[in-house]
């Protein structure tokens, strides 16, 4: 199925009476896997307006994300949460929606800082499991005009309902970027070194550590970006201020560095390597004793520590790890993740408010079921 | 604005549900007596009072649950009370209802810096959540102007903003976990010191849920560290037009102010009479402010100035040290002082989208022609969030109506445009029944059925935020056995 507008895909999903698969570009292959007949949101694509002296568009869900960033890049504009691109990762093909993008939440290094792609969104607009429209928010930065059903739905991985457009709030590129360096930090090393970036007042937006660089040794990122003099000066406090934790040196080659937090934002150093991809949400300051105590991981830290990618032999136990925050088993065979559930489970009574909103909102269970547990 | 009429079968309870309340308290957590009762008849939209059946001030989490059990078990309404400033009404309640106070619950439960995050009683106010990690240099970003009032718990049923959220985001971005007390005295945990909670986003929708989803008693929040430093530059305009042109033109350059205020010549005036800031005679004014160290303030406000210029600007203004930066300030933050020198007032919050500025400003003043009713506006440019002040005279029979009607015409307008009718005070009942300009019925229905969820036989601050014949059959259900 591949409805053309909002109301031909409000008239599909009422008429639906089987599950359905909710798909965008189809390149975020996270979660249980769903028997069900496809239902692609490719027809209903378009930037239905932009204005970036009040930085905001608003969006077909089904816009490919390459068209909204080629369209803000002109404007010397960008989306802030930095959405990574999974394809690398998950052995996924097609164009990543913006539809998907948010119905997955997906944010890369500068959500330390700037915020979550759920933090960018001003408004959506779906269609719910019984077939009936339903809008939220709108396209002003501020408002508290009734419930915040676009958080709702962002991160709901369209178990809620189906996007049917979406509003957001996106901001200026940077003029400038420069990236402190290290090598061969410990994680305990590093990711006390991101903290202390992160608690100082230079404007950090990207905090960093790779168990393994692209030359097999530890190497430990920091990014701040902003006006010429500013970043430099930046970057030059910071070296300051870690200089008795490591000695960091500063790139400030625009293609290099932008590369260099790509390979972090789409997860590149597990890409086609064998085993399983966990995602961990953590207090950072635990990150690295949690990852100490599974044999056998390699991590990508980033968010300071508080988001840390983990590749594991296959059937590591990883959730006994942890001590607080969830973990998501985000790349393993179909067996796997439906044996081991890819969402983390809730404590009972959240699940039981989940439960009692995927009630309301698919009163079928026709959307998705079953994708986050 | 009406509230729903209170039930007799509730009115009857009032010996027995103080009698089980003070047990589960003790007397001092239990006010009862109508005099006391006075102190909560309203918040700050002070128009609209009405004592409640009883108070209670639990000391915490659990205090909160046994009151709401309590509750629960005889179908008795509860609105929750942060420090009463609402301007939307929000804490107001109904004479058959229990009004739940978390001021005695103020405590900071844990800092930890390495994390930047800490964890409070939601009774806590917003500004010394600030004032318990500035020694150590960080600082809680969301700054509503009711600051040193204004409780976390009411941060975050209202989602509150401030001036300072077009660079740190309103109060949903800084909150990273919740304890909170659903209706019938369960206690859930959601988010913490980690970045996303699992799930569902519950926390994207319980901040700003006006206290109808649950009690929320603890909270995690997002602290950062404090910028070296901040300076404002002042612009003067002899055009809404031009200045609102102006604010777009920074903005596309890619250079982010921490604040962009816009005064009007009314509210000018009204400053300038009561504060004596020595503001230039104008009719909109811009004020800008940037943070970083000394030389990089010194290259955005250049850059800010020079795109000022090409605005042709009556003055352009900058502090040169910390007493001129106070005086700049002193206007703005004295708008609603002044006001309230004037005339009563009555202060909205719709927000626009921020290319529709000069219009708004425009039929706002035409507006104010018609119905005789002085109008000064200050607000948020950088983000659309107005803020409208209408003046009117209490004590003169019909005028609040007047104003009520002309306030409405304003978030109408609001909303024809693209905005929406509040950009961080709530809803409340204040702006209720205007929900049915801004929603459908199914956007309506949607929003309701999370409520059910969380409280099925709507007991919490039931008659705020839907207009009540959308609500009515809800809050006519009986309470589960």
């Amino acid at each position: 199925m591949r409805p053309d507008s909002e109301a031909e895909l409000a008239e599909m999903i009422a008429a639906a009476e089987a599950p359905l698969r909710i798909g965008g570009g189809g390149t975020r292959d996270v979660g249980r896997a769903i028997a069900g007949d496809m239902l692609e949101t490719g027809g209903l694509s378009g930037i239905r307006l932009y204005e970036p002296g009040a930085l905001t568009m608003v969006a077909g869900a089904g816009t490919p994300l390459a068209e909204i960033e080629a369209a803000l890049a002109a404007e010397g504009q960008r989306l802030a949460f930095e959405p990574g691109d999974w394809r690398g990762l998950l052995g996924t093909e097609g164009e990543s929606t913006i539809g998907g993008v948010v119905a997955a939440n997906v944010s890369g290094p500068r959500r330390v800082t700037a915020g979550a792609c759920r933090d960018f969104m001003l408004g959506v607009r779906f269609v719910d499991g019984a077939g009936r429209i339903v809008k939220n928010g709108g396209r002003v930065m501020k408002n508290v005009t009734g419930y915040d059903l676009v958080k709702l739905m962002s991160g709901s991985w369209g178990t809620l309902g189906v996007l049917s457009e979406v509003s957001f709030k996106v901001l200026p590129e940077a003029e400038a970027r420069g990236v402190l360096l290290c090598e061969g930090l410990s994680d305990v090393q590093a990711v006390s070194a991101l903290s202390r970036a992160l608690g100082a007042p230079w404007e950090v937006s990207g905090a960093a550590h790779l168990q393994r660089g692209l030359d097999g040794a530890p190497v430990t990122m920091i990014r701040v970006e902003g006006l010429a003099d500013s970043v430099a000066y930046r970057c030059g406090e910071l070296q300051k201020l870690l200089a008795d934790i490591g000695d960091f040196t500063v790139e400030r080659d625009p293609e290099r560095t932008a590369a260099g937090w790509r390979y972090i934002r789409d997860v590149a150093p597990f890409h086609g390597r064998a085993g399983e991809v966990w995602r961990l949400s953590v207090t950072p300051s635990q990150a690295p004793e949690i990852v100490a105590r599974l044999d056998g991981a390699e991590a990508v830290y980033d968010w300071g520590g508080g988001l840390v990618w983990v590749l594991v032999p296959d059937g590591t136990p990883v959730r006994a790890a942890l001590t607080g925050g969830h973990a998501t088993l985000f790349r393993a065979s179909a067996a796997r993740r439906a044996e081991a559930g890819v969402f983390q489970p809730q404590p009972a009574p959240l699940a039981a408010l989940e439960a009692g909103l995927r009630a309301k909102f698919d009163p079928k269970g026709i959307l998705n079921p079953g994708l986050m547990g | 604005m009406d509230m729903p009429p209170p039930r007799p079968e509730r009115l009857a309870l009032k010996t027995e549900l103080v009698a089980r309340l003070t047990e589960a308290l003790g007397p001092t957590g239990v006010i009862h007596q109508l005099a006391e009762l006075r102190a909560y008849e309203c918040d700050a939209l002070s128009a609209y009072r009405c004592p409640p059946m009883a108070a209670v001030l639990p000391r915490d989490t659990a205090e909160v649950a046994a009151v709401l059990r309590i509750c629960h078990r005889m179908s008795v309404p509860v609105v929750p009370r942060g420090a009463g400033t609402s301007l939307a009404g929000g804490a107001l309640p109904t004479a058959d209802c229990v009004i739940l106070g978390v001021a005695r619950m103020n405590a900071v439960l844990e800092t930890d810096f390495a994390n930047r995050v800490i964890r409070v009683q939601t009774g806590r106010t917003n500004l010394s959540v600030t004032g318990a990690v500035e020694e150590d240099g960080f600082f809680y970003a969301p700054d509503p102007s009711s600051q040193l009032a204004c409780a976390i718990a009411g941060n975050i049923a209202m989602n509150s903003g401030g001036a300072h959220c077009l660079k740190y985001g309103v109060t949903t971005n800084n909150l990273l976990g919740v304890t909170m007390v659903l209706m019938d005295g369960s206690v859930v945990e959601i988010g913490g010191a980690h970045m996303d909670a699992g799930g569902l986003d519950l926390l994207g929708v319980i901040c700003g849920s006006e206290g109808q989803l649950g009690v929320v008693t603890e909270a995690s929040l997002r602290i950062l560290p404090k910028p070296e430093g901040a300076r404002p530059v002042l612009m003067a305009f002899d055009s809404n037009a031009v200045a609102g042109a102006c604010v777009s033109d920074i903005i596309k350059a890619g250079i982010l102010p921490v604040a962009i205020e816009f005064m009007d010549r009314p509210c000018i005036r009204a400053c300038e009479d009561f504060a004596q800031a020595g503001y230039p005679d104008c009719e909109a004014l811009l004020i800008v402010e940037v943070e970083g160290s000394e030389a990089e303030i010194d290259d955005q406000l250049t850059r800010i100035k020079a795109i000022a210029r090409r605005h042709d600007p009556l003055e352009l203004r900058e502090a040169r040290d910390a007493d001129e930066a106070g005086r700049i300030w002193l206007g703005r933050k004295s708008a609603f002082g002044a006001m309230g020198q004037i005339n009563d007032y009555m202060c909205l919050d719709g927000t626009i989208p921020v290319s529709a500025l000069p219009q708004v400003l425009q039929r706002i003043g035409e507006m104010s022609r018609d119905y005789g009713l002085e109008v000064a506006n200050v607000f948020h440019a950088g983000d659309g969030n107005m803020h409208p002040l209408i003046l009117y005279d209490a004590n003169k029979p019909g005028d609040l109506e007047l104003c009520e009607r002309f306030g409405a015409d304003i978030l109408k307008l609001c909303v024809e445009v693209g905005g929406c009718l509040t950009g961080e005070h709530g809803v409340g009942i204040e702006k209720r029944d205007l929900m049915w300009h801004q929603y459908e019925a199914a956007d309506l229905e949607a929003q309701m059925a999370v409520k059910d969820v969380f409280d099925p036989a709507w007991l919490l601050n039931p008659a705020k935020v839907f207009p009540l014949d959308a609500s009515e059959a809800r809050r006519g259900r009986p309470a589960a056995a």
